[in-house]
């Protein structure tokens, strides 16, 4: 019952989040000796997610994931880094980092390739219903040549 | 004689029929608890409704005896989706987050990597020999709220099974003794 009327409450915030990443640098881009393409690239990150906080909130679990489609795969979502904000005081942040988690296409689709990055959040209550969105930034792209 | 007869018959049929009625109780309070279960099976979709957290792989957000409320739906798995999955060859299932995802264009069928928010490195080293990806049948459930604290019952009673015994053994004295 308490987990219910926790839920509800949550659902009457109303949050205004905002994003930007930018990314600084393509460290390397190459074909793997498996044969698949790998990139490292470094971004900076930089968001307001105080609003998404409510009294009900334990944490935020946010990740910047890559999104694009190749020929053989309708989605690819790679998730490059994520963090943990414990608190409202911790949500308004910039980062400057090179991608956590590797980077690797199933194929050789990358070159050129158009692609986006996505900045997700997941709310975690102290109790109740979990709930998460995103915000989509588009136009980035890999270069035409390894290097 | 006769009569002592009649006193002592009419005595057992009190028992007998007292106890014939905290037998049907008992019975009713364990169908009840099966007939919520298999109803949450149903209404959640998933085979096993109710997770509880065994391991602090996830932590700071799910704790060792947390509570997990999962639900399956057909909608396609994406990343950042906490998912209870199991691997072919072990017992216990294992909730983690996705954090990639490649879909295929033609079957809709899809290679999932997870991973513990408290943990350095990706579930590869968990999955089996040489596997690589989990696919939507490794999957039961995604997790879509959670209750602390309350899965210890279920922590304590299967590490120390004797108080599963206590427990069960106050609860059977508690139906034997009451008045109903």
């Amino acid at each position: 019952m308490m987990c219910a009327i926790a839920s509800l409450s949550d659902n009457l915030n109303t949050p205004s989040p905002s994003a930007e990443i930018q990314i600084m640098n393509i460290n390397w881009f190459q074909k793997q000796p498996q044969g698949n393409d790998e990139v490292s690239l470094t971004m900076n990150i930089s968001a307001d997610l105080q609003s998404l906080f409510t009294w009900n909130t334990k944490q935020l679990f946010i990740f910047v994931s890559a999104e694009y489609e190749t020929p053989k795969n309708s989605l690819n979502q790679v998730s490059l880094w994520d963090a943990i904000i414990p608190a409202k005081e911790h949500a308004k942040f910039w980062i400057h980092t090179s991608n956590k988690y590797r980077f690797v296409d199933q194929g050789n689709n990358l070159r050129g390739k158009e692609f986006n990055l996505t900045l997700h959040w997941h709310v975690m209550p102290k109790t109740g219903k979990m709930f998460a969105d995103k915000i989509v930034l588009t136009g980035y792209s890999f270069p035409e040549e390894y290097r | 004689m006769g009569l002592i007869g009649d006193t002592v018959d009419s005595i057992k049929s009190i028992q007998t029929r007292q106890l014939l009625n905290q037998a049907v109780s008992l019975g009713m309070v364990v169908t009840s608890a099966l007939i919520i279960w298999k109803a949450l099976m149903c209404i959640t979709g998933s085979e096993s409704p109710v997770v509880v957290v065994l391991s602090g792989s996830m932590e700071p957000g799910f704790k060792r005896g947390d509570i997990l409320f999962l639900h399956m739906s057909n909608d396609p798995i994406r990343a950042g989706e906490i998912v209870v999955f199991n691997v072919d060859g072990r017992e216990i299932p294992i909730v983690h987050r996705v954090i990639k995802v490649h879909e295929r264009q033609d079957s809709g069928e899809v290679d999932v990597l997870t991973k513990g928010d408290n943990n350095y490195g990706d579930d590869r080293l968990l999955y089996a020999q040489g596997q690589q990806w989990l696919h939507r049948h490794h999957i039961m459930g995604r997790a879509v709220g959670f209750l602390p604290y309350v899965g210890w019952v279920t922590i304590i009673m299967t590490e120390k099974p004797i108080i599963k015994y206590i427990l069960i053994g106050a609860l059977g004295l508690l139906v034997i003794t009451s008045k109903d």
